[in-house]
């Protein structure tokens, strides 16, 4: 749940980038922070295994100026992606205000992505929170793979067999070029900022 | 969500009983990362927002691998290093209060400090859902 300080008038909102590992949400997190490097106040922390994948988390806090009065910093996570990490990635979502899920376009992923989806429902059910109700943003990462001939799923199949019931914002990306990284970061503040604009008095 | 009221006696119990005592800095968060409260005593600085985020997954690690050895929870944490250590301790189920103290205090004090500190911040949260 976003934290407001009514005395300091500051907001802090958590979004958690989820999904299956090697997917790309480490990668949208550097090309956020290298793109507003003037806008973060700190070096972004991650938590890494030896072999470069996420352990525990990415963290990256992120001022987006000043909302009704009120000061809000954008906490922006990733989980680890591994499987055996669950307890990990439960971990992370404790407190979470909105979440982005990357998944991967690769066609031998596609069970993958669903797995990850449905254990991304679950793992917001220990904290009473509801994955329909939850501010969420979709995206589709890595179709830059599209020119390297390697099988890629289309938008179709991706949005029936991941938003299919959600129905939430969805975009098609390439993390490691940048491509809508941005627009995907936008759309998730906005809704997430909407979910809780009536707390701002 | 927490008052004005209730913050300012937040602020004036960690800043009485801690900062006083010679405590460098003190953090008042919740367990999902976020600063509810933070004090220094304006020697040195720290990224109170990245430290916030690590003591979070820190402690919540500790809680996991309590419940994996058969504990309820361990309810308090102590780092010792070469110059400076820190103290974590629950104070509700949601928050956590973090001191970071140097050799010029001792963990004792700390200890008794932080003890205070807790009474009396659990005193303002009666009713409180963080």
């Amino acid at each position: 749940m976003a934290l407001i300080n009514v005395k300091t008038r500051e907001v802090q909102i958590k979004i958690v980038y989820y999904g299956p590992g090697r997917g790309g949400k480490t990668t949208n997190l550097e090309y956020i922070n290298h793109t507003y490097r003037n806008q973060i106040k700190t070096e972004m922390v991650s938590l890494k295994t030896h072999d470069d994948r996420t352990l525990f988390f990415d963290f990256l806090p992120f001022d987006v100026g000043r909302i009704r009065g009120f000061d809000v910093t954008i906490q922006l996570y990733t989980v680890p992606g591994q499987v055996k990490y669950n307890a990990t990635r439960r971990l992370v979502l404790r407190g979470v205000d909105g979440i982005v899920f990357v998944g991967d376009v690769q066609k031998e992923l596609r069970k993958k992505n669903i797995e990850s989806l449905n254990q991304l429902y679950e793992n917001l059910e220990t904290y009473n929170l509801d994955l329909f109700k939850i501010p969420l943003v979709m995206q589709y990462n890595k179709i830059d793979l599209r020119k390297s001939n390697i099988p890629i799923l289309s938008s179709e199949v991706l949005q029936r067999d991941l938003n299919g019931l959600l129905r939430v914002p969805a975009f098609e990306a390439s993390a490691v070029n940048g491509g809508n990284v941005i627009p995907t970061l936008k759309k998730i503040i906005s809704i997430t900022l909407a979910s809780i604009q009536d707390q701002l008095l | 969500m927490l008052n004005k009221n209730q913050l300012h006696a937040i602020d004036h119990a960690i800043e009485t009983h801690l900062i006083a005592a010679g405590v460098d800095h003190v953090i008042y968060m919740d367990m999902g990362g976020n600063t509810i409260a933070k004090h220094d005593n304006g020697k040195t600085r720290l990224d109170s927002t990245a430290f916030a985020a690590l003591a979070a997954g820190n402690f919540a690690t500790v809680d996991a691998m309590a419940k994996l050895v058969g504990e309820s929870e361990f309810s308090l944490l102590f780092h010792r290093g070469e110059k400076l250590s820190i103290h974590f301790s629950k104070v509700t189920n949601d928050t956590l209060l973090v001191s970071m103290f140097t050799r010029e205090i001792s963990l004792g004090m700390v200890r008794l400090k932080v003890g205070a500190t807790i009474k009396e911040i659990s005193r303002v949260l009666v009713g409180v859902a963080l």
